[in-house]
């Protein structure tokens, strides 16, 4: 089984002339809905619904208020090495950059899991570039097992493995995983990623599914917006999480919703995201999918992240630096992307407690160390 | 607050308050105690996976009046053994032997899995656990529950989180009258009137959270919640002994006729 095949019954379908023909009246009936479907979320993304987020934020807050209450998970990612064989054309560690490339010594693991974790943070992302020669799963492996001894919960964000890697991640002490389709359009997609194993649209897309059938506790998807049509993008990224859901009770699934930044290359998108876009992103897909946890990272600058927060955000990263090394083991490398909102860890648990929201460091742990 | 005579006991335990209050969803765990005082609540849960034990402070543990008997719950256990694992680790690091079992393995409905919960009961009443078990209102779920050990039966009234009330009413009513072990409406209540309805019915316990947790005013809701329990259990109290629903097989009306 398939999202793909999920997404071939849409075949039919021009979704360009069905989003835009959208009313006030679709948008209306969605937001009435208790469980909307599909086409209620193209309408809830469409030109119409843009005119009316008043109305959809109220729904949204209302609903992640319920279901989440007021506390967010705070995480922060761990660049372990850049070394990336891909050429993905938006990307700061793709492989034609003359960039010196970095990694990680596990002794280097250690250092900034002893520096990340005074800053009180306890769920840990840990990234790589794709390069499997280099970062091979065995390495991904060692370094789960550092990282262990000082975070109860940690998450990766790596190239795409296969089931059964996913199902050593997690005898590694993985708790869950992020993989981004980038784009759903096979097309844009394509013609992102010219060269590497990245290439392969349908392995990417079916990672997510494999890592829940390995028994992933939490998985992350989203679209990296404007790469594509955001609104198609939002949709495919949402109904992808659906179908997991359906298809894996037992697994969390969550959405993230990355928008592209500026970074070293000369590359910049063709398909620009304005503020009031991924706030439509953000409410549609909390409407449609009201128990997802949603990610806003540091991409974003910290006024739009505080005013999304009662909007639908579960989740933020905090402390980031997004460069190997950033956390002070020796000379840090080159940023993936420029992180647009530096504010440390204290800092923004002081803006969550002032805005009344709780920072919540620890949701997770492994339990299989108490003796059965 | 509460009549002098109307104790509750559970596990050995006398409690006063029929209002079991939660930790999550708080914007700021320090209102806690406010919340507990106001309500009057003297059993509070609290997910053990939120809890760190290697952090010296900044617990939700640490916001938990010393006066009220904590009820760590295995909220994220996705199986029985996962469960079992959690309340191991609540006993070992000294939350006590209470324990609410919940086992979720769908994480669309949040609906409890009903066998699991039975087998992780099984196990852990068999350790020494005052074990009260997170379950849908099921007859022949909360009857495995009582040979498996269970203190009580904690029957949702929706689902966790929708605050729709007593959406399981007439089969809450059904353990009422069937379980000889406290039932205590846990999840959905979503407002004061339907704690009070719970009550006037008949259940021994509320539990509530979300309602509590995500009000403008928590700690007023929190009052408000303790008045509503009190009310509808001073109502069960004073009921006309119209809690049997079901016919009686004897006719003291009409069993003239059959002599
Ligand atoms: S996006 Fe990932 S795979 Fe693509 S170039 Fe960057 S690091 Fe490599």
């Amino acid at each position: 089984m398939s999202f793909a095949k999920d997404m071939e019954s849409y075949a039919g379908l021009d979704m360009s002339t069905t989003i835009h023909g959208k009313q006030r009246r679709d948008v209306h009936q969605a937001l009435g809905k208790e469980r909307p479907g599909p086409d209620d979320l193209l309408a809830l993304l469409s030109p119409a619904a843009g005119d009316m987020l008043e109305e959809l934020a109220r729904k949204a807050a209302d609903l992640t208020l319920r279901h989440f209450g007021r506390a967010v998970q705070l995480f922060t990612p761990l660049y372990v090495s850049d070394f990336c064989t891909n050429r993905c054309v938006y990307c700061g560690f793709n492989a034609e950059q003359g960039s010196k490339r970095r990694q990680l010594s596990l002794e280097e693991v250690r250092v900034e899991a002893e520096r990340i974790a005074t800053t009180g943070l306890r769920q840990i992302l840990v990234l790589t570039g794709d390069a499997r020669a280099k970062a091979p799963p065995e390495f991904l492996e060692q370094v789960l097992n550092v990282l262990r001894e000082f975070f109860p919960s940690l998450l990766l964000e790596v190239y795409a493995l296969t089931r059964d890697e996913y199902a050593r991640m997690i005898h590694a002490g993985a708790e869950g995983l992020t993989i981004y389709q980038e784009t759903y359009d096979p097309e844009q997609y394509a013609r992102m990623h010219p060269g590497g194993p990245k290439q392969d649209y349908a392995f990417r897309l079916d990672a997510p599914e494999r890592a829940c059938r390995a028994g992933m506790r939490w998985v992350g998807i989203g679209a990296l917006y404007g790469l594509g049509d955001w609104r198609m993008d939002a949709f495919w990224a949402a109904l992808h999480a659906r179908w997991l859901q359906d298809q894996y009770p037992g697994a969390e699934i969550g959405l993230s919703l990355p928008r592209m930044r500026p970074h070293a290359g000369a590359w910049q998108p063709e398909h620009p995201v304005a503020d009031r876009d991924l706030t439509q992103i953000l409410l549609a897909q909390r409407l449609y999918l009201p128990r997802a946890s949603i990610t806003l990272s540091t991409r974003e600058p910290a006024r739009l992240r505080e005013n999304l927060l009662p909007l639908g955000v579960t989740r933020l990263s905090a402390g980031v630096s997004t460069s190997v090394g950033g956390h002070g083991s020796g000379q840090a490398g080159t940023p993936q992307f420029e992180v647009a909102d530096d504010r440390s860890v204290s800092e923004i648990a002081a803006m969550l407690r002032n805005k009344g929201f709780q920072p919540v460091f620890k949701d997770w742990q492994p339990f299989d160390t108490v003796a059965a | 607050m509460q009549d002098m005579n109307d104790i509750f006991e559970i596990g050995g335990e006398r409690l006063n308050s029929r209002l079991f209050t939660g930790t999550g969803k708080y914007g700021d765990d320090a209102m806690i105690p406010d919340v507990c005082a106001a309500s009057g609540s003297e059993v509070i849960t609290v997910a053990l996976r939120r809890v760190d034990f290697q952090a010296a402070t900044g617990n939700v543990t640490d916001h938990i009046p010393k006066t009220m008997r904590l009820l760590p719950n295995t909220s994220g256990a996705r199986t029985a053994d996962e469960a079992v694992r959690i309340a191991r680790l609540a006993r070992a690091m000294g939350c006590g032997n209470w324990i609410k079992i919940e086992v979720i393995a769908d994480n669309n409905h949040l609906l409890p899995d009903g066998y699991a919960t039975i087998n992780a009961t099984e196990t852990l009443a068999a350790e020494g656990f005052v074990v009260l078990p997170y379950v849908n209102a099921d007859l022949y779920v909360a009857r495995d529950l009582v040979s498996a050990g269970a203190a009580a039966v904690m029957p949702l009234g929706a689902p966790i989180g929708t605050n729709r009330g007593l959406q399981t009413k007439e089969m809450i009513r059904i353990l009422i009258e069937e379980i000889d072990l406290p039932i205590i409406v846990d999840a959905g209540l979503g407002r004061p009137s339907h704690a009070c309805e719970a009550m006037e019915m008949g259940a021994d316990a509320v539990l509530v959270n979300t309602a509590i947790a995500t009000a403008a005013d928590p700690v007023t809701m929190g009052r408000a919640f303790g008045e509503a329990v009190l009310a509808g259990r001073r109502g069960f109290l004073a009921g006309p002994g119209a809690q049997r629903l079901r016919a009686d097989a004897s006719s003291p009306l009409t069993g003239f006729l059959e002599g």
